[in-house]
């Protein structure tokens, strides 16, 4: 049997073998990143709801734990409504303009330093290109749905994110400056050696509006004016049901566990144990460090109120650009003369 | 093999899109043509080797610049039909623009640099050869003064088209929010005591 097996794989041709061999890889990535963000929306019910002193979904499972199926097979057993006078191909055509750089952005990420699906040298500027282009899928969304909260929701949407696009693109500015390279594994090794060698400590402003800035990208809670329930009703996917919505919501959350693992990466070491004498780097480091920052995610979702929009333009131009333009600055003259935490 | 393959996939998508771009009638749908043109273009820069420009491709351009293109062509509210009158009336001035443009391509393209047999295939660069490092040190070192010269242009524009825009009108309100955060309780609010029912 195995033997047929084999045989059957060298009768392939070499294109079909690499498309075969590429496809398997991507679904181990992408198969625990579904579940992990199926478990990422009950995680965040039950977090907020012990915040707000509530127990969360408690009836389907021991303790709710199927809830996550439960919505997920509501969701796929709903029509898909298509209003009359939107734009049908856009309007089917958005949520996979949403969803596909967001997985597309998980190609780069290494887990490990060996474990990646592809180590291509630019790594990051991969990354902010992939997360730039999903705001297509926001602004088609609102404009097929031909719904005045819908493209109310999009503008919204399109405004913040060029706003916030470029404090982050500065703010990953600096972390090349001290990682010296493009590629992800090579900034995550440069950090090699215990909590000290992090880059949190030398780019500690560039960190927070990396994180600031990662929430606004994501359309996150205090950020979430583009789908802001009580102003727009839901904002850009407003028209949208059942498994449409669906993947809007995939991309939404894939996009937050992305930029929870890029701040584990890029400023905390990723994979490097905090004290390489006691214990040994592993994967799992990476994992509860990102878990550590999705969870701060859910948390300001439960603390802060919305921002109002003048208030995020504001913040965006006027704070967190300015921060990273200096501090960069800062950053270019300690590298130059060799000042200690920056080399 | 593949290479060709992917290039005449991609070639003749950036050929179709960029000539939807200007056919297209809903303007919308031709922004969003030029979107998809940027990023097959920004493909075959990819098949050349040339990751850095590609990538930036998709950065600049299609992740922010078109942004605000579809942005402003999505607030506009355009009049399709009146957009097509006088088509007959444009059409000498369209000609006569689309003759030039003709006889300046047919210049670059009948050149000698643009020739199909050039000679010497470029090697390919090994995996650890880094594009961006290489463009940055070019442009760094060799074309440091054009490079800061552009820089400089570009901030001009930038401080030229917020003056130009930025107008102070009389009407206009705005919020300070200094003013906002510092604003106490007792500058707003006034606790008046009052007796819990009236007692005649």
């Amino acid at each position: 049997m195995t033997d047929f097996l084999i045989s059957i794989w060298e009768w392939l041709h070499e294109y079909v073998q690499y498309t075969i061999y590429s496809g398997v890889k991507a679904l181990i990535i992408l198969l625990p990143l579904f579940i992990v963000v199926a478990y990422y929306t009950y995680a965040e019910r039950k977090v907020i709801g012990y915040m707000q002193i509530r127990k969360g979904p408690n009836r389907v499972g021991p303790k709710g734990l199927f809830q996550p199926f439960a919505d997920m097979f509501k969701l796929m057993f709903k029509e898909i409504i298509i209003p009359t006078n939107s734009n049908r191909y856009l309007f089917i055509i958005a949520p996979v303009i949403t969803f596909a750089p967001a997985m597309a952005a998980w190609a780069v990420i290494p887990f490990t330093d060996t474990l990646v699906f592809s180590d291509i040298n630019a790594g990051l500027l991969y990354i902010l290109a992939m997360t730039s282009v999903g705001v297509y899928g926001v602004i088609i969304a609102g404009w097929a749905s031909n719904s005045k909260y819908a493209l109310l929701g999009a503008m919204r949407s399109a405004a913040q994110i060029v706003a916030y696009e470029i404090a982050m693109g500065f703010a990953l500015v600096g972390v090349l400056m001290v990682g010296g390279s493009l590629n992800l594994g090579e900034i995550v090794g440069k950090q090699a050696g215990g909590w000290g060698e992090w880059f949190v400590i030398p780019l500690l402003p560039l960190f927070f509006v990396y994180l600031i800035s990662g929430v606004a990208e994501t359309n996150r809670a205090p950020f979430d004016v583009a789908e802001g329930e009580s102003e727009i009703v839901a904002g850009f996917h407003v028209e949208y049901s059942g498994m449409t919505f669906a993947v809007f919501f995939l991309a939404e959350y894939a996009n937050m566990i992305l930029i929870a693992m890029l701040c584990s990466l890029l400023f905390f070491g990723g994979w490097m144990s905090p004290w390489p004498d006691l214990l040994a780097d592993s994967i799992g480091w990476l994992f509860a460090k990102t878990a550590f920052f999705m969870l701060l995610f859910l948390w300001f979702r439960a603390t802060f109120p919305r921002y109002r929009y003048d208030q995020i333009m504001r913040l965006g131009w006027k704070v967190l650009l300015p921060v990273t333009i200096l501090w960069i600055a800062v950053e270019g003259v300690a590298i130059y003369f060799d000042v200690g935490l920056f080399v | 093999m593949i290479e060709t393959v992917i290039f005449y996939v991609f070639a003749i998508a950036t050929v179709v899109s960029a000539c939807a771009v200007v056919t297209v009638k809903n303007p919308v749908h031709a922004v969003l043509f030029l979107v998809l043109t940027f990023f097959t273009s920004a493909i075959i820069w990819m098949t050349l080797e040339a990751e850095f420009l590609a990538i930036s491709l998709v950065l600049v351009y299609v992740g922010a610049v078109m942004v605000l293109f579809i942005f402003v062509v999505m607030m506009l509210d355009i009049n399709i039909a009146r957009m097509r009158e006088g088509f007959v009336r444009y059409l000498p001035l369209g000609l006569a623009v689309a003759f030039i443009m003709l006889l300046l391509m047919l210049n670059v393209v009948t050149s000698d640099v643009f020739v199909f047999d050039t000679g010497v295939e470029p090697v390919p660069k090994a995996a650890e050869y880094s594009n961006t490092k290489a463009l940055g040190g070019v442009l760094y070192t060799d074309y440091v003064f054009a490079f800061e010269i552009a820089a400089v242009i570009l901030l001009v524009a930038i401080i030229a088209a917020i003056s130009l825009t930025m107008r102070k009108r009389p009407q206009t309100k705005y919020q300070s929010p200094s003013a906002q955060i510092k604003v106490r309780k007792s500058d707003r609010l006034r606790v008046v005591k009052m007796p819990s029912s009236e007692e005649q």
